[in-house]
């Protein structure tokens, strides 16, 4: 394997193993503060207690979690360097903020949820659970803008003299922040992280009735847990019809791949699996016209009219423009005459927008890996739907004081918590190998974004990060079990 | 009239009571110091040099220039008017 494979099967690894603690973050962090919200307008001290205990949990795994995200702004340097040089500033502002606003945010008020029981005001208090909260999704909102921008580059202008693409105004930020793609993938990644959250709690406790143990307090922190975890469940479900539209119109290459579509057409059938089809399902959920027109990986290969009558070029001829608008920008960047300079920059304008084409050898090389991607789709989705199924199952038996009755119901509870985390990483497998080969969508492909590294030296880093990670995750998962297993005892003066 | 207390004064009484108080919590701070000690101090360090690291902007430019535009030319540019 080169240099462009390891580096990316390191990148992924990191990725995936910093979704491993966010999803939860976010979902505790609301699961915390809906309970400890009880506890402040009902002033019962159970729901003080409660949140206590959820907020413990919230905190093994935001230590644990913490400032793994930093690994990947390491191998951005180092491993991508070209592709961090040449989005500069609009990659870099808002991790930036990202940064900042976590580290004062998490500093005060996490500081304040954890530490400051017996020393602020319940509402105080309460207001700082919250803002924790709102902190780490704030937080997931600047990471995702700066993701959403790799998927549809918007706002942003290519600059010839500084090979950057670069942000010309406040209106250019805005359109940056505002990206559709970027704000429905925040909604969806937040709300499934509300799924995560919501199906962790009622995982645990279901332990603790099967156990026998805590059966008062696992009764009701499994009906929030499930209430966020359904309210998680729809928003997910919106959003996720959000992301197929935006996918269809700015990707259509990754939709296409999810859906193993070789050949497009008007009213397009979705695959639920191999051999079985729901007409017209695609044309609706991609284009929510049933006779919607979806281009399969031959029509995006060939070229294709789309439902706004726009006639998208084949890749041969985005190559082609490709390669113009890179052979111009070398000759503006040799050319002395301004003439010349002229001239080409007006071709590199003109051509622009399939930069990143010009890189390719062959046309296929736009496709990205189909099976894996068809099948992380439907993983997803699968997994996302029995998830919920048993949040409602969940509800209902809590409702209707059938959990003692319901045993196999507590059992696909717990097991439906890894379950969760597979279809979050499912998620990011549809979203980042669905859009190979590209690094940022149409300008800069995998092959020419990495820096200049030997493959052996990536693999040692890949690793020791594998050491590195498998020992933290496993002390994780030890720190994490035995709070569970000790349960929700914890006294204010504990923590 | 109670004492009032000012805000950095809180925050380190928050943050000084707080770590002495801890009893789970602690193997966590240590846990989240060793992880950064790892991140930073070796990891950073000796693994992850960034690519470019001492070059000017304008440098990197070039550098960079020099990747996306390899292989292209005048010779293959067609100007249309």
């Amino acid at each position: 394997m080169d240099v462009v494979v390891w580096s990316r099967i390191q990148f992924a690894m990191t990725a995936a193993y910093h979704w491993l603690f966010v999803p939860l973050t976010l979902g505790l962090a609301l699961v915390m503060a809906v309970m400890e919200t009880l506890y402040v307008v009902k002033k019962d001290p159970f729901w003080k207690k409660a949140a206590q205990f959820w907020i413990k949990l919230f905190a093994i795994n935001f230590a644990v979690g913490i400032a793994t995200g930093i690994i990947l702004e390491f191998e951005f340097g180092t491993n991508w360097s070209n592709y961090s040089w040449m989005v500069g500033d609009m990659f870099g502002a808002p991790l930036a903020i990202e940064g900042i606003l976590a580290f004062f945010m998490e500093a005060t008020f996490f500081a304040v949820m954890f530490f400051g029981w017996n020393k602020v005001s319940p509402k105080f208090h309460l207001a700082s659970t919250w803002l924790t909260g709102i902190g780490a999704t704030i937080s997931a909102y600047w990471i995702l803008v700066a993701n959403g921008w790799m998927q549809n580059p918007v706002g942003t202008t290519f600059n010839p003299d500084t090979v950057r693409s670069e942000m010309a105004s406040v209106a250019a930020f805005w359109e940056v922040i505002s990206n559709p793609v970027a704000v429905s993938k925040f909604c969806h990644s937040v709300t499934s992280g509300w799924v995560t959250g919501g199906i962790f709690v009622v995982g645990v406790s279901a332990w603790y009735l099967l156990k026998d143990r805590h059966s008062e307090f696992a009764k009701k922190s499994m009906l929030i847990g499930a209430i966020v975890g359904l309210v998680g469940s729809g928003a997910v479900m919106l959003s996720g019809d959000s992301s197929g539209v935006h996918a269809a119109e700015f990707q259509p290459m990754k939709l296409a791949a999810a859906e193993g579509l070789e050949d497009g057409g008007n009213g397009a059938a979705f695959t639920i699996i191999p051999g079985i089809k729901v007409p017209k399902m695609l044309s609706i959920l991609a284009t929510h016209d049933v006779n919607g027109f979806v281009p399969g990986i031959n029509d995006i290969l060939n070229g294709y009219t789309d439902n706004e009558g726009n006639v998208i070029p084949s890749v041969a001829d985005k190559m082609a423009m490709g390669r113009q608008a890179l052979d111009a920008l070398a000759v503006y960047r040799s050319a002395g005459d301004p003439a010349v300079k002229a001239d080409a920059l007006a071709v590199m304008n003109a051509n622009v927008q399939y930069m990143g084409y010009g890189h390719l050898s062959a046309p296929e090389e736009v496709i990205p890996p189909v099976g894996v991607v068809f099948w992380a789709f439907r993983f997803m989705i699968g997994l996302g739907m029995l998830i919920a199924l048993v949040l409602l199952l969940a509800l209902i038996a809590v409702w209707k004081d059938k959990l003692g009755a319901w045993k196999w119901l507590l059992w696909a509870a717990i097991v439906c918590i890894p379950l969760a985390y597979i279809t979050g990483q499912c998620g990011w497998i549809v979203a980042e190998v669905g859009r190979q080969p590209w690094t940022i969508q149409g300008l800069l492909p995998v092959n020419v974004a990495i820096s200049s590294l030997s493959a052996g030296a990536v693999k040692t880093t890949f690793f020791v990060f594998l050491a590195v990670f498998a020992l933290f995750l496993a002390i994780e998962i030890r720190i994490m079990v035995r709070a569970i297993g000790k349960g929700p005892d914890v006294e204010p003066s504990e923590a | 009239m109670p004492k009032r207390i000012g805000i950095f004064s809180f925050f380190t009484s928050l943050y000084r009571d707080g770590f002495r108080n801890m009893t789970w919590g602690k193997p966590l701070v240590w846990l989240i110091l060793l992880k950064l000690f790892i991140l930073f101090a070796i990891l950073r360090v000796f693994f992850f040099k960034p690519a470019m690291k001492g070059l000017t902007d304008q440098e990197k430019s070039e550098a960079v220039g020099a990747v996306l535009t390899k292989n292209h030319n005048e010779d293959t540019l067609i100007i249309t008017e």
